[in-house]
């Protein structure tokens, strides 16, 4: 198991390969579906997110006297970013993003390019997630609708596997590979 | 003679205030009768919408003991110490911390999918009414994401209330009792159903069951791990576009240790979980044992120039619960 601490330092993102277990520690960003596409139409985030990592993820979250709380965080499905994320690492030096599904070969590449890591969490478990989350420190955004908007967070031992390196390796395409063929068998024996 | 004239004034006062009792009297008893009939009705809507709001609070946050069931047997299969252990052992914790938090077991609270069986003479604009305030009271509470947007404008509805939102199905029944069953149906699933039309050349699929089995199979691979699986499949064979994606929802409400009454397609359903689980996709898609949970399927006519076979996709987050309802509008007994 690998610790690793904001803000996320590049050399320690190279050194990650696929299938190791890292809990991360500090500040996350989330960032989903409409922070894309403003990144990608060239809008400048409200804050850096040099060394962060991105989150794909729509909380529910509630204000409880005055204070903002989450109720359940988990991870939604990543490949919606496929078109953008390549660029999102080029233009903003995040180290890596969080989600799951996992994500093509456009953003494999950028990985291998700039320096950044995708991390899978564990899709559903949304109140195994949202318990490592200790703060909600800030919210950018908002007028995008709660599950959209950038939450700041500060996380605790936050669960994840490396599915995608900075080396040019994926879990998700070798698994979809391997299941490729033994589907192709399977159907030529019947 | 003055002694005369007040005595007759105080008769008459006398009078006038009986009748002004009498008049009293009669007005507050018909109140009173009006209010009893406004307090029965409140009364059976409010317990509707309470009963709404507890069928929605428990379909977010417990999950449905045949579907509990099959994952702990899923999480026994995977080998120890792997990625898939893991993810299970996750998934296995996060049903539990669900349920006694009482918050949604994932934040996609879905498509709020409700079906209610109702006697003759149900009145169906006003339980849509109750349950759009049991929904907005949900959402408040934080049962429910605010996951309700404009299509076109983007702008979050923030209430789960617009076009289409609650999807709500009714269906007259011959039984005098009310049941209604919900189900939470995530965005990343849902994105990862398919409907194929056969013959189907790249496949080499063709109109028979096995042509149905090839394309089921590769809807199973081109999911992967993205509708977070380990997932169950509910199908339609035959429709049209339209009534094949309702049914293949429908068939997601059978209970996961049910028979098909079709022999041929019971056979079918058990293969397609074997086959799928062979395919070494594994919960998440991180590779291992499990890769289906279930897979359900029922059939419609069809037109002979059509063969649709409609696949739904659920997560293992299987959020779908059901309630009996009393006479007066109280859960009677659950579903699931």
């Amino acid at each position: 198991m690998i610790k690793l601490k904001f803000p996320f330092d590049e050399e320690e993102i190279r050194k990650l390969k696929v299938g190791d277990m890292v809990l991360l520690n500090g500040k996350l960003l989330t960032g989903r579906d409409a922070v894309h596409k403003r990144l990608h139409e060239g809008i400048n985030p409200p804050i850096s997110l040099e060394n962060h990592i991105i989150y794909h993820c729509g909380p529910v979250v509630l204000k409880e006297k005055g204070k903002y709380e989450v109720k359940a965080a988990g991870p939604t499905t990543s490949i919606r970013e496929e078109p953008y994320e390549w660029q999102v690492m080029r233009d903003h030096k995040i180290r890596g993003v969080i989600g799951k599904g996992g994500m093509g070969q456009k953003t494999l590449d950028a990985c291998k390019e700039y320096g950044a890591c995708y991390f899978h969490a564990i899709g559903g478990a949304a109140q195994v997630l949202a318990e490592t989350i200790k703060s909600v420190d800030n919210v950018y955004w908002e007028d995008l609708g709660s599950p959209e908007a950038i939450w700041e967070l500060t996380v605790e031992d936050f669960p994840v596997f490396v599915t995608m390196d900075s080396h040019g390796n994926s879990l998700h395409k070798d698994v979809s590979d391997q299941s490729g063929e033994i589907l192709k068998k399977l159907l030529s024996t019947k | 003679m003055a002694k005369k004239k007040k005595a007759t004034k105080k008769k008459v006062a006398k009078k006038k205030v009986a009748k002004k009792k009498v008049a009293k009297k009669k007005v507050a008893k018909k109140k009173v009768a009006k209010k009893k009939v406004a307090k029965k009705k409140t009364g059976s809507d409010q317990r509707m919408h309470d009963s709404l709001l507890e069928l929605i609070r428990v379909t977010s946050t417990v999950i449905p003991d045949d579907v509990q069931k099959v994952i702990l047997e899923a999480l026994k299969r995977e080998e120890k110490n792997t990625n898939a252990e893991y993810a299970m052992n996750i998934i296995k914790k996060n049903i539990e911390l669900a349920k006694t938090k009482s918050q949604p077991m994932c934040q996609d609270t879905g498509t709020i999918l409700i079906y209610v069986n109702h006697p003759r003479g149900f009145d169906q604009s006003s339980f849509n009414k109750i349950l759009k305030k049991a929904v907005v009271k949900a959402t408040k509470l934080g049962y429910l994401r605010q996951n309700s947007v404009d299509t076109l404008t983007g702008k979050n509805e923030t209430m789960n209330i617009g076009a289409g939102h609650p999807s709500v199905h009714f269906h007259e029944w011959g039984k005098g009792q009310v049941e209604i069953k919900c189900m939470l149906k995530g965005g990343g699933c849902e994105n990862v159903g398919a409907q194929y039309d056969l013959p189907n050349t790249n496949l080499e699929a063709g109109r028979d069951l096995d042509g149905v089995r090839k394309v089921i199979l590769d809807a199973v691979h081109k999911a992967q791990g993205k509708g977070c699986g380990p997932g169950i499949l509910g199908i339609t064979i035959g429709g049209d576009r339209g009534s094949g994606f309702i049914e293949s929802k429908e068939q997601l409400l059978r209970k996961l240790d049910d028979k098909n009454s079709n022999a041929e397609l019971a056979k079918l359903e058990k293969d397609i979980v074997e086959t799928s689980n062979k395919l070494g996709i594994g919960p998440m898609g991180f590779g291992g044992k499990t890769t289906l949970l279930g897979c359900k399927i029922g059939v419609l006519n069809r037109l002979p120039a059509s063969y649709f076979v409609t696949i739904s996709y659920m997560c293992w987050a299987y959020r779908r619960q059901g309630v009996s309802l009393k006479k007066d509008n109280t859960i009677q007994k659950w579903v699931y």
